[in-house]
């Protein structure tokens, strides 16, 4: 059983959702994104993404742009943000999986990057910008290695899209709650949950819902219609508000305890 | 003609494609499915066709240009004045085909990126014509620089937002405006303004732009006889080329001369030459050659010419570069803004920066040809918008003024301060 099964099927068993937060590599430098990741597996995180700064982030909103800016100012490399994963992996057996937009993993080299990842003890890739019917070849290498390449399904995907991604997905199945980009709302759409009952119905693997989470109570809405919950830019710009290294890791712990706390509840 | 490229999936070789969000494919499949019943329909092109001569001004004339020729040794020079085009370029023959589409498609709003504005400014000028609230994109940089067009469109009901991120330039606008798609892409639709972009955009932009191919080639067989041996478009994203060279790629006797800016040097690194020194890569939906660092992190353009200030450039192009169809130039800031001033002066035409980067091309092509050459050059757009950039640009060339000295014996003070002065200038 892969880390990503076991963990799914740990929260099954506790019948709860699973809880995935995201850390942008580099931000607010490599060491201090190690300390929130940790921070997140501290708190009681059953998955964490890392992202992997890239200069033109068309599917986020400001609090990722921002945190892209701001990883990229020091030069971080898709390559840095495997130190992140290492830190992870040397403490525990969390799941991991780099998100990031298709070009620098490119520039990197895509088989090489891909295998020095799984050596880091990354789990998965989620690639915004990467479509079912493009990843082709990349799905084959990262197969080759153990990865999952995670596919994204939005709430104006088509039935026939769904069951595309269905039929293409490892690792699980990352559910877009909103027709936007990421980053905290106030409000969800109406007809989601069966939206996301049909992508569930659909799919072979665990479904997460994210963009748009941003308090304990959305997450506990949210998680109860899927396998799992995603909170990454309430987590960024709490880990990316004032203070030494300690008390930003500390405020993000916090953070994301209170989130693990409200989908056991 | 009707070329063959794209395949089903957008791709011309290995580039162009979709690299989207998820969030954006139905409203591709959407655009797409739109476009190739409008290309059918023959309602469709009566309705395009008739905007474009009653609105749009064409068909544009294919003009001699004598002095040029003579200038240049007696190759034939021609001048496809896409100039005259209302709003001042060629970019008005895509906003207009693509209000149409939006309308068939039901969309209530339209928004568009731009760098200069000339986009911008064709896409506010077609959505006023049909009524339809439009936002447009552009770097705060850009806002900066080009005032004028700025209050171009919101004279025409456009909304002007300034984009803040990034390089806050056009492929920064382009980023905003594909994230305000993504959030409000059931009833809006995003003019793209150039060949780049996710499919379709690519090959339909191409597809309404090559108007200006088939009129040329048809103009070039009534006046001179015969095809070119050459012609020659300046290349930012690679609307205006690949709308010109659209109409002679079949003939492969007809040589196709894309021209880059090398805005100071293609070695200083401060250029806008995606094909002659970019690498392939993924960025705003297609795969294309665009400038990249080595860890696939975008690189500012830099041009004088806010049309060609862009990392990238249509999939298209960068194919048909590959296959070495196209030939490529470049031309400095310094030569764009040296041939603006020969042309204005010779042929009575002030040509827009993006365009006098063909012409300065197009001089050394036309000395290479010799007499009984021909040439078509692509005059994309008037320089009207690009005459307060000229003139600071021309002023800071100029040599310095001597400054009175008053009870100073001349050379006096042969100091830093004046030398450093000096050299700022020149």
């Amino acid at each position: 059983m892969s880390r990503i099964q076991a963990a799914f099927a740990r929260c099954k068993a506790e019948r709860r959702p699973a809880l995935v937060t995201y850390v942008m590599g580099g931000d607010p430098d490599l060491g201090g994104s190690k300390a929130l990741a940790l921070a997140c597996v501290a708190g009681g995180a059953d998955l964490l993404e890392i992202g992997v700064p890239f200069s033109d982030p068309i599917a986020d909103g400001p609090t990722i742009q921002l945190a892209a800016e701001r990883s990229l100012r020091h030069g971080t490399t898709p390559r840095d943000c495997l130190e992140v994963v290492k830190a992870v992996r040397a403490r525990s057996d969390v799941p991991v999986a780099l998100m990031g937009y298709l070009n620098p993993m490119l520039a990197a080299g895509f088989e090489a990057f891909a295998g020095e990842a799984a050596a880091a003890g990354a789990d998965a890739f989620i690639i915004p910008d990467l479509l079912p019917e493009e990843a082709g070849e990349l799905g084959e290498i990262a197969a080759r290695h153990g990865l999952a390449l995670v596919f994204l399904l939005a709430p104006t995907s088509t039935p026939a899209r769904v069951a595309a991604a269905a039929r293409a997905a490892t690792g699980f199945l990352y559910f877009v709650s909103v027709t936007g980009v990421t980053g905290a709302r106030a409000e969800l759409p109406p007809d989601l949950t069966s939206r996301v009952a049909a992508v569930r119905a659909a799919s072979p693997v665990p479904v997460v819902i994210g963009f748009g989470v941003s308090t304990p109570e959305q997450a506990r809405l949210l998680g109860s219609l899927a396998d799992g919950v995603v909170v990454g830019s309430a987590i960024v710009s709490r880990g990316a508000a004032p203070g030494s290294r300690s008390a930003r890791a500390k405020r993000v712990k916090a953070f994301v305890a209170s989130l693990a706390r409200a989908l056991r509840r | 003609m009707t070329p063959t490229l794209p395949d089903a999936r957008g791709r011309f070789g290995d580039y162009g494609g979709r690299f989207v969000p998820e969030t954006l494919v139905p409203a591709l499949d959407e655009l797409e499915s739109a476009w190739r019943a409008a290309r059918a329909d023959p309602a469709f092109e009566a309705e395009l066709g008739s905007l474009l001569t009653r609105f749009a001004g064409r068909e544009t004339p294919l003009g001699e240009a004598r002095r040029m020729s003579a200038e240049l040794g007696g190759c034939r020079v021609l001048l496809k004045r896409e100039d005259l085009c209302h709003t001042g370029a060629h970019k008005v023959n895509n906003t207009l085909g693509q209000v149409l589409l939006a309308r068939r498609m039901g969309k209530t709003r339209i928004i568009a990126e731009t760098g200069a504005g000339q986009h911008g400014v064709a896409t506010a000028t077609a959505a006023a014509l049909f009524g339809l609230p439009c936002d447009v994109y552009m770097g705060a940089l850009d806002v900066e620089r080009q005032a004028l067009n700025v209050f171009r469109m919101e004279l025409l009901g456009a909304r002007v937002i300034p984009v803040r991120s990034g390089s806050r330039t056009l492929k920064d606008a382009m980023n905003e405006a594909l994230r305000d798609w993504v959030t409000n892409v059931e009833h809006t639709h995003y003019i793209i303004g150039s060949v780049a972009g996710p499919h379709p955009y690519p090959a339909m932009v191409r597809d309404f732009q090559s108007v200006i191919g088939t009129e040329a080639r048809a103009q070039v067989l009534e006046v001179a006889g015969r095809l070119p041996d050459a012609v020659v478009a300046c290349v930012g994203g690679g609307s205006n080329a690949m709308g010109i060279f659209s109409g002679f790629i079949a003939d492969p006797a007809v040589r196709l001369v894309g021209v880059e800016a090398a805005g100071l040097g293609l070695d200083t690194g401060k250029h806008g030459a995606a094909l002659a020194r970019g690498t392939p890569g993924v960025l705003h939906g297609s795969r294309s050659y665009v400038l990249q660092d080595r860890n696939g992190q975008i690189i500012e353009a830099h041009s004088i010419s806010a049309g060609l200030d862009y990392p990238g450039v249509g999939p298209e192009l960068a194919w048909l570069k590959d296959q070495g169809r196209v030939e490529l130039r470049q031309a400095t800031d310094d030569e764009a803004l040296e041939a603006l001033t020969w042309l204005a002066r010779l042929e009575g035409i002030i040509p827009a920066l993006e365009t006098a980067h063909a012409v300065h091309a197009a001089r050394g092509l036309a000395r290479e040809l010799g007499p009984g050459g021909l040439l078509i050059v692509n005059v994309s757009g008037r320089g009207d918008k690009d005459v307060e950039t000229v003139r600071k640009a021309l002023a800071a060339k100029a040599p310095p003024k001597k400054r009175k000295r008053a009870g100073r014996p001349a050379g006096a003070r042969r100091s830093k301060p004046s030398a450093r002065r000096g050299g700022r200038r020149s």
